[in-house]
Formats: structure tokens, C-alpha cells, sequence
């Protein structure tokens, strides 16, 4: 069992609230998914030139100060780091792939959590409320964002299998359910150069779509292209810059109801996520449909 | 003369304050020891099992939406659900009468043995799955897999049926009037009889809806699984 929240907000006004909207959607989830919680917020855009790189260090110490200063040695560009206790958002004009490539050789101890000009990335072991806290959700701002509570089924409980799961860049996935093909699907995505980072399951989905995307389908078509590919369980949603997308599968096992009103979308696995929000009374509600593809676009 | 007979007592609680333990149990056991007929639950929002496992004639109305399990397992009491309903709601049903106004979840009236639920909107995937006696009248569509091995009972679906209606049937009987999409295995549309026109009627009037029964379809079970055929070779 897991907790996905996701939240759109149409009115600009609301942005931001986003984050104190949402923290009562992610602790509402706490039964579901109580061993671990992540976020993707979705922010206003960095400049053309700019990406911004999620970092984690977990456990470990690290001095962000210090690693910025070997990062701007490395690198002739400018660089940004906004560290957060174990947490570091890194807005550098430098190649990202190259940053990840040099992060990766020489700063092991840190994680790339994700890469893109407008997400953000929080994801850690524990019960969603301490790590809310933790990452001071209730401040963020931003224009969309897609959340997660996990109870491990498929693998275990480490910051690296926790959801939301990325690959590419600014896009995002979380899972409710479990398939029972993922080791099929990654093996047809590896001789194709895309490499995997845990056996996790859903980075299995998350991996499919964003090669999807790079080949040139739109998100719809992905999925679409997904039911044919990906057996199992899931109520997916998934967010990239522009868009927030929710698809259940054929037998609908796993729970989500939206909530829609002229300000925003609150999607979440289960109502008491949602019976907070601002006129809630008077919000558009549905259960999505089985193998039928909702999105919103900002 | 004036109709002297007492109001029955009403009592009220809030979920956004009393505790779900605090409402079911008084619901067991207290209501009937203070004589209240009636409860009213106030933001319900969602909360699981509210009003699970009643035992007497009481009357429930919840303000609200539910979420899995209400009034599972209801015995004598009417449960109404002023909102919509999370999955299970009237799970395991064994008499009495449960009304939800909005849309229901998946597995609406699972395994209900006795009494009448009543889904004003529509009811998600395997609705009645299991049915062992209860009644359903759904005011909306219903969707794939419902009815799945119903044994005994009746559904009415006033709207659609998605996929697999009725798959697997035993003797439950499901009365449609729209659209279906497709037949489950060893289900079958048959001939309305002047009992099935009088079944429809009688729960359509149950539900506080109207309708032609003459616009129904019955599907019921073919029974060609009820016994086994060597040379099917597990294709149905």
C-alpha cells in the first residue's frame, strides 16, 4: 500500500500556499505509506541557460559551502548551491549531465535526486510528518507537485527507493501498486544505454516513460504506449514541467479520487487528504476511470 | 387527537472533535442503553469504518464523505451516506438499509448477505462482487467486473454496465437498463418475467426512484460452469 498526493494550482495567487496546502494532503496519507515520504514541486523556471540539481547526502555530512567551491573549480560557470541540512538545490549554468558525471566520481556521498530548470526534489525514510518538517514543505512554492507515502512491498526501505522516482529531466513519477514485470521492461531499456539505479519497480515505469518522451511521444502516448508494455498494479501520477498526469490501471485496485475547483486540482489516493482544502464543499469529484489518462497543463 | 408520540432522541457527533472509536462504540453499545434512535455524524471527511458492524434498528446519517468499509457489515440499522462513499461501503451487509447519495468506490455491497443498498450516483469497478442475498440499486452506471461470482441477490443498474458484467454468476440476477459493454463469462441476457417486472418495480420504489421496469434487460448465469468440463481446456 502507498499514498500519492498531487496538487495544480490554476489560480496564480495560490502559489504560494502551495506548499502549506499540501502537507496536510502528504500526513493525511501516513496510514498508507508511513516508512517513507518524498515531493517533487514544480517552481517557477530557472533562466534558459540554468539547471538546478536535487541533492541528498542522507546519512553522510557533507559541506555544501565546500562542495560548491570544488564544483566551481571544476567548472567556469556560475553556480548557486541553497543547502537545507542534508538537502542542497544546485543552480549551475554548467552542463547537468557533466555536474552529475562530476558528482558522481567526485562527491559519492551526495545523490542526485533530480534534474530540470523547474523541479525541485525532496525524498527520506520516515513518517511524512518529520520529514515535512524536515524539508520545511509548508514553504514551498511553486505551480504544481506530486507526493508520495510510502509501505515498501517490491524492495526495501532506503531514501533511494523512496518515491517520487526521476529520470531525464524536470519529470516525475510516483506509484501506488506493484508490477510484476519491471525486471522484462528494464531489460529491454538497458542495451538501449539507460541505466537503473536500484530494483526498485517503479523506476522501471519512471525509465519507460521518460525514454518515451525522448523519443518523441507526448506524455499521453507514453502511457497509452505503457499499458501494452507495463503489467501489474498501479495508480501512476506524474508530473513534468508543464503538466500533471494521473492513469490507474484496467482493474482500478488502487484508490485515487480528484477534487476540482476554478483554483486548483488536488488528486490524492483516498478523500481525507482532500477534506481540508479551500471549498472542498464545492470542488468537481471523481474516482479516474480505469486505463483512462487525466491531465492538467499550467 | 394530536399525535402524541415522543420524537425519537437524536445525538450528534463531529468527527472533526469525538473520535471515530468514541462514535462506533456508542453506536454498539450505547445508543440502545439511552434509547437514541438517531445519529447524526458531522465532517465524517473521509474517515474509514465509520459505522461498521451495527447490530439495531438505528438511524445513521453522515454528513458527508466516507471513506472504505461504511456501514460494512450492517445488521437492522439505516446508514445514510450524505456524500460519496470509499471502497467497500456495505461490505458484508447483513439486513437493514444503506443509502449512499453520491458516487461509490469499488467493491460496493461486497459478500452482502441481506438488506437493501442504495447508490444514488454511480459505483465503481465490482460492485455486488460475491453478493450472497443483499439488494443493490445503483441510480448510475456501474463498473467493470460487477457482480463477479454473485451468488444470491439482486442489482438493478439504472444506468451502464462497463466490462465483464456478471461474470461468473451463480444465481444472483442483475436487471439493466442501459448499456453494457460486455458480458462476464457464463453470463447471459434472458427474458424479463412478470416476477422480474415486479422485482424491479418494487426495489426501483425501495430506492425512492422512478422507472419502467418494461426498460430493463435481466442478466442472469447460463450455468454451463457449474459443472466441469474436461474438454473446455480453461477457455470460457
Amino acid at each position: 500500500m502507498c499514498g500519492i498526493v498531487g496538487l495544480l494550482v490554476k489560480n496564480p495567487a495560490l502559489r504560494d500556499q502551495l506548499g502549506a496546502l499540501m502537507v496536510p494532503m502528504l500526513v493525511g496519507m501516513t496510514e498508507r505509506g508511513p516508512d517513507s515520504a518524498g515531493l517533487a514541486v514544480y517552481t517557477t523556471p530557472v533562466s534558459d541557460r540554468h539547471h538546478k540539481l536535487s541533492l541528498y547526502s542522507g546519512e553522510n555530512a557533507v559541506d555544501w559551502t565546500e562542495l560548491l567551491a570544488r564544483i566551481a573549480a571544476a567548472f567556469a560557470h556560475a553556480h548557486e548551491i541553497a543547502a537545507h541540512g542534508n538537502h542542497a538545490v544546485l543552480t549551475s549554468a554548467a552542463d547537468p549531465d557533466d555536474l552529475v558525471r562530476w558528482l558522481a566520481r567526485h562527491a559519492p556521498a551526495v545523490a542526485v535526486l533530480s534534474v530540470g530548470q523547474s523541479i525541485d526534489l525532496y525524498k527520506d525514510v520516515g513518517a511524512p510528518a518529520d520529514i515535512a518538517e524536515r524539508y520545511g514543505f509548508k514553504s514551498l512554492r511553486g505551480s504544481h507537485l506530486v507526493g508520495h507515502t510510502r509501505m515498501a512491498t517490491e524492495s526495501a526501505v532506503t531514501p533511494a527507493h523512496a518515491h517520487p522516482f526521476t529520470a531525464g529531466r524536470d519529470f516525475c513519477l510516483v506509484h501506488n501498486g506493484s508490477l510484476s514485470n519491471p525486471h522484462l521492461v528494464r531489460k529491454k531499456l538497458e542495451p538501449l544505454g539507460i541505466e537503473f539505479e536500484t530494483d526498485n519497480d517503479t523506476e522501471a515505469a519512471c525509465r519507460f516513460f521518460e525514454w518515451r518522451l525522448r523519443e518523441g511521444d507526448d506524455l499521453k502516448t507514453a502511457v497509452q504506449r505503457g499499458f501494452g508494455e507495463l503489467d501489474g498494479f498501479f495508480t501512476f501520477l506524474m508530473g513534468t514541467d508543464r503538466e500533471l498526469l494521473i492513469v490507474r490501471d484496467a482493474f482500478a485496485c488502487k484508490p485515487a479520487v480528484v477534487a476540482e475547483t476554478d483554483d486548483y486540482v488536488a488528486i490524492a489516493s483516498e478523500f481525507r487528504s482532500l477534506a481540508h482544502l479551500p471549498n472542498i464543499s464545492r470542488a468537481a469529484l471523481f474516482e479516474p476511470k480505469p486505463e483512462e489518462i487525466y491531465s492538467w497543463r499550467i | 387527537m394530536a399525535n402524541l408520540k415522543p420524537l425519537p432522541m437524536a445525538r450528534e457527533f463531529d468527527l472533526a472533535h469525538d473520535s471515530l472509536r468514541h462514535l462506533n462504540l456508542f453506536l454498539h453499545k450505547r445508543a440502545a442503553l439511552e434509547g437514541v434512535a438517531q445519529i447524526h455524524v458531522r465532517n465524517p471527511d473521509g474517515a474509514h469504518s465509520i459505522a461498521v458492524g451495527l447490530d439495531a434498528a438505528l438511524d445513521v446519517q453522515i454528513h458527508g464523505h466516507v471513506g472504505y468499509y461504511a456501514a460494512g457489515m450492517n445488521k437492522h440499522a439505516s446508514v445514510t451516506v450524505h456524500g460519496n462513499a470509499g471502497p467497500g461501503a456495505a461490505e458484508n451487509m447483513m439486513s437493514g438499509r444503506v443509502h449512499v447519495k453520491g458516487f461509490a468506490s469499488t467493491a460496493a455491497g461486497a459478500s452482502a448477505h441481506g438488506g437493501l443498498l442504495i447508490i444514488d450516483g454511480d459505483a465503481s469497478l465490482r460492485c455486488g462482487i460475491s453478493l450472497k442475498g443483499a439488494d443493490i440499486v445503483v441510480g448510475g452506471s456501474v463498473g467493470s467486473f460487477s457482480a463477479f461470482m454473485a451468488q444470491a441477490g439482486r442489482i438493478v443498474i439504472c444506468g451502464d454496465a462497463e466490462d465483464a458484467l456478471g461474470d461468473s454468476l451463480y444465481e444472483a440476477v442483475i436487471y439493466v437498463r442501459g448499456r453494457v459493454r460486455s458480458l462476464g463469462a457464463d453470463a447471459r441476457f434472458e427474458p424479463m418475467s412478470d416476477t422480474d417486472r415486479a422485482s424491479v418495480k418494487s426495489l426501483l420504489a425501495q430506492a425512492g426512484r422512478t422507472g419502467d421496469p418494461a426498460d430493463f434487460k435481466r442478466v442472469a448465469s447460463a450455468k454451463s460452469l457449474y459443472h466441469w468440463h474436461a474438454d473446455a481446456d480453461q477457455e470460457y
